[in-house]
């Protein structure tokens, strides 16, 4: 099982609070810019989930 | 049936308490009841994009969840009192609702001014709020805002954009002083005068009549004034509880309720803005932290400790400490600010350039007895995770 993540760029700004929760998915690059990977083990989903609360913008989804 | 989980406060907090009770393993009923009649929202857009576009409760709303969708909701009800000791609250609607727990979760209003006129005068904490002041923000129209916090900051930021004439007053020598100190405060400044918002500095409001009249005469008229000075806690209906309330409502590092004799209860936890207490990181003193991570640090860390008080495992969940790293970001023009940690809480003769220059992307440090507390971020997001570490550890990585 999989889960499904998708992150609304036009809204994200990058502050990277979603690194914290989630840091098998979600990275900062040497550009400040945030990279993620779209599939992740659905082992992941509480710290996913975690991700989605912090988020400052509210930019990151799970797709159900 | 047993009597429900009742959290008083139907928005981040609560909902965030909600879903962690759940996670904890807690089966039973939960209701909410909440003032607003809109199910819960993310606040901060409120004054920065969503109100620079379209404020719809659409844009903010929070994406329910499965594991709470079985939550009672009694919106457009206020609670008006508590019985402790009867395991009741009273709402506005006169209905009592019975407790197995009671979450406090009511957060702030807006702080207003004591004068007689009414038109024109704005404060921005709910949808509707910003829903009201989004009209009256057209094109040409003068705005003075009261107040230069983050909040009114913001405000003027969002005005300007939207074609206003801004003005900011302010007793302040600089705005946002308190919590950047004067050093940063004085740089944010001249940027946002570049961007064309007005200051007036170390002025104190005298009425408002057509505008804003200042204690030296000064009348600045406007068509919108929106007071931005601060909150207070919704603690009003807790008055008789024997909670001790000197500054929202007093908990202990577990989340739960102290009485004004010291005791705490096992069945009454304190969530969010109105929760005053000690964060280890730092020390031991309680604080109220009004930023936007705290509902839903406090949320988490109240539902962990309920569900597991009511799965008959309370010791080991208090044990474990609640250390959560307070930060806050505002977006003002192009400028991005990013913070963590308490700057406020630093020496105000210890702040540091840690990377970057004034006036361009910065890192700014505030140290207490010379460890690193807070730190706040111009335009940096990366740079700044190892201060973030800093400030929780006492050690910077790679350092």
């Amino acid at each position: 099982m999989t889960i499904k993540i998708d992150v609304d760029m036009s809204l994200c700004q990058h502050y990277g609070q979603c690194v914290f929760e989630a840091p098998e998915v979600f990275t900062l690059n040497a550009d400040d810019k945030l990279e993620y990977v779209a599939e992740a083990d659905e082992s992941l989903r509480h710290n996913v989930e975690a991700a989605v609360d912090v988020c400052p913008m509210q930019a990151i989804r799970i797709v159900e | 049936m047993t009597d429900p989980v009742v959290i008083v406060g139907a928005a981040m907090g609560g909902l965030r308490t909600a879903e962690s009770l759940r996670r904890a393993g807690y089966a039973g009923p939960i209701q909410m009841i909440g003032e607003e009649l809109h199910a819960p929202y993310n606040r901060p857009p409120l004054s920065k994009d969503v109100l620079a576009s379209a404020v719809t409760h659409d844009a903010v709303a929070f994406p329910p969840r499965a594991e709470t969708a079985d939550v009672e909701w009694m919106l457009g009800a206020r609670a008006t009192s508590v019985d402790l000791t009867a395991h009741t609250v009273t709402t506005d609607d006169d209905a009592v609702t019975p407790y197995t727990a009671l979450v406090i979760a009511t957060g702030l209003r807006p702080r207003r001014l004591d004068f007689p006129t009414q038109v024109g005068r704005h404060a921005v904490r709910t949808l509707d709020d910003a829903m009201a002041l989004r009209d009256e923000l057209v094109r040409g129209a003068r705005v003075v805002v009261i107040g230069s916090g983050f909040l009114g900051c913001e405000l003027a930021a969002t005005a300007t954009k939207l074609g206003c004439t801004v003005t900011v007053v302010t007793p302040s020598v600089e705005p946002m002083v308190r919590p950047l100190g004067a050093m940063l405060s004085h740089d944010l400044r001249l940027r946002l005068e570049a961007e064309g918002v007005t200051f007036v500095l170390g002025a104190t409001v005298a009425g408002l009549d057509d505008g804003v009249v200042l204690a030296d005469g000064t009348a600045i008229p406007a068509d919108v004034v929106i007071e931005a000075i601060g909150s207070d806690c919704n603690s009003e209906w807790l008055a008789d509880s024997g909670l001790d309330l000197s500054d929202g409502v007093l908990a202990d590092n577990a989340l739960r309720a102290v009485t004004i004799d010291g005791t705490a209860h096992d069945d009454v936890y304190v969530v969010g803005d109105i929760a005053r207490f000690p964060n280890p990181m730092f020390d031991d003193v309680a604080r109220r932290v009004e930023h936007w991570n705290i509902p839903t640090d406090t949320g988490r860390r109240a539902g962990t400790v309920l569900g597991a008080a009511l799965g008959g495992d309370l010791a080991a969940a208090v044990a474990v400490p609640f250390t959560p790293m307070p930060s806050f970001w505002s977006n003002q023009f192009d400028l991005k600010l990013q913070a963590y940690g308490l700057p406020g809480l630093g020496d105000p003769d210890d702040v540091r350039i840690l990377e970057g220059a004034l006036g361009g992307d910065v890192a700014v440090g505030y140290y207490r007895d010379d460890r690193l507390v807070g730190v706040v971020g111009v335009g940096l997001k990366a740079a700044l995770l190892p201060y973030r570490q800093q400030i929780a550890t006492g050690v910077r990585p790679g350092a």
